[in-house]
């Protein structure tokens, strides 16, 4: 029985990955409004604090947030959890949303993001440009391209010819922030943003050229909101001064 | 055992079951062998056995004495030592990865002994196979303390007294004697093995062919094609089954 006790414990085990948590519906009867953002991991901070300025302007709105990877919200849309809101982290996972009919209405840019290099605070292996990144001897972690940050980072190897061995094609951008901040890699190409949010932890590189591949950031109602209304509102919101200024004070650019 | 109890145990076998056929039904059977056969795919099952066999080999090597030291000797702080090892069990493997990167990382604890004898841990292959038997060791030491202490002392003891050698007692009386709990250790190590994903892609990294297993792979296809995701994911489970079928057969059909 104990060892039979065990193999249930291995099999269970070897589904070891969890899911994010996905926010609750409110209750009908609550008597505040709820607006249920679903937003990429990279708006988190930006997000957090336009979500405040909203709830002041709106009186009583409540917004709840679920932040993670654009391709993770849409599948989780998809299972039916109950997002007003999606922002995605790039116009591929937006259209993904669309082609399953996810979304109510127009989907409108709302900010742009470009990659920098980050390296560990003091820049041990000294990289000056993105040339440096194709020396073998500097381990670098990029952004696997199956995910947006990844995507990108192909893309900036595909307009400046710039080879890039890596020596780990990693999940997401924190997971890159992490290699490089613990010190394992001596770079990373990550958004311009997370360098800024990662303050004094890491060390950022501009490089020529960053501006050539923009990342852009579209915005939607979801379909079957509970508010259709607020939802649209809040997507205009966005593209509103008060939350422009936001956005640009953690790096994001103007659409 | 009273017949009630039939109704609660059909019940949890159903929850281990109803997700495994949920995951069945989700197949793309026509283009399940096309999916699992991808360059990509092979290459992560093939790095996942091989990575798996290596960490139930030190495993045994580790986990052997270690049992035999907890179950045929008592000392102060015994119960304590237990704990500790046991540890892993129910640590959440990210945490098992971080601290492995604060230990073999470049920067870790033991980072400058391994750069003095030229070693290269992080991102490499070695790194995986570490953080693999750091989560399946204590599943080895659970199981064969577990058999040594039902098969007790008696033959030991009689052996000693006709003259044996303690090392001879280990080897022709001791071992055979517990070869069912070691099979079972080594197998349930292996199933850990193959399933581990947080301690990897915390300490690891993901590179396809030398870091990216299964596992890792089944995460990374769910961003652009969860098709592929849930055909691997069956692989992986199919291959999981296998190896403790296998086993238990084997056992069953000896005396």
């Amino acid at each position: 029985m104990k060892r039979l006790a065990l193999i249930v414990a291995a099999l269970l085990t070897l589904a070891g990955c969890s899911q994010p948590d996905v926010p609750e519906r409110d209750s009908d009867s609550a008597p505040q409004k709820t607006l249920t953002v679903f937003a990429a991991a990279s708006l988190q901070g930006a997000f957090t604090e336009i979500g405040k300025r909203f709830e002041d302007d709106t009186h009583g709105v409540k917004v709840k947030f679920n932040f993670a990877g654009s391709a993770d919200l849409v599948a989780q849309i998809e299972q039916g959890a109950p997002a007003d809101v999606f922002a995605s982290a790039d116009a591929a996972n937006m259209t993904k949303a669309m082609d399953a009919d996810l979304i109510g209405g127009q989907a409108q840019d709302f900010a742009t993001n470009t990659l920098e290099i980050a390296t560990p605070p003091g820049n041990p292996a000294d990289i000056e440009s993105l040339k440096d990144l194709s020396d073998p001897d500097v381990k670098v972690v990029l952004c696997a391209s199956q995910v947006p940050c990844g995507a990108a980072a192909a893309k900036v190897e595909k307009v400046t010819g710039v080879d890039i061995k890596p020596v780990s094609e990693e999940q997401s951008v924190t997971d890159v922030l992490g290699k490089v901040i613990s010190g394992e890699a001596d770079a990373g190409l990550v958004y311009v943003t997370d360098v800024k949010a990662a303050g004094s932890k890491v060390h950022g590189v501009p490089f020529r050229d960053a501006g050539r591949v923009v990342n852009t950031y579209p915005v939607a109602a979801v379909r079957h909101a509970k508010d259709e209304s607020l939802a649209a509102y809040f997507v205009d919101y966005l593209a509103r001064p008060d939350a422009q200024s936001v956005l640009a004070a953690f790096g994001f650019g103007k659409p | 055992m009273p017949r009630w109890v039939l109704l609660p145990a059909a019940l949890g076998a159903a929850f281990i079951v109803l997700p495994l056929a949920a995951l069945a039904t989700r197949v793309e059977w026509t283009h399940f062998f096309a999916l699992i056969s991808s360059d990509s795919s092979q290459a992560a099952l093939w790095l996942s056995l091989r990575t798996s066999a290596a960490s139930t080999v030190l495993c045994v090597v580790l986990g052997v004495p270690m049992a035999l030291v907890l179950a045929r000797t008592s000392f102060r702080g015994q119960s304590f030592v237990r704990s500790i090892v046991l540890l892993p069990l129910v640590l959440p493997p990210v945490v098992g990865g971080i601290a492995l990167l604060y230990t073999f990382g470049r920067k870790g604890l033991l980072g400058e002994t391994i750069d003095v004898l030229g070693l290269q841990i992080a991102f490499s292959t070695t790194a995986v196979v570490i953080a693999q038997t750091f989560v399946a060791l204590p599943f080895m030491v659970v199981s064969l303390e577990g058999t040594l202490r039902t098969a007790g002392e008696r033959y030991e003891v009689v052996a000693a007294t006709l003259g044996a050698r303690p090392t001879t007692v280990l080897r022709r009386v001791t071992l055979p004697l517990v070869l069912p709990g070691l099979a079972a250790g080594a197998v349930l190590s292996f199933a850990r093995a193959l399933g581990e994903f947080g301690a990897t892609i915390t300490f690891a990294g993901s590179l396809e062919g030398v870091t990216r297993t299964l596992p890792l792979e089944i995460y990374l296809q769910r961003e652009t094609d969860p098709d592929a995701a849930v055909a691997l994911s069956l692989l992986l489970v199919v291959v999981a089954v296998l190896v403790i079928g296998l086993v238990r057969g084997a056992r069953s059909s000896a005396p």
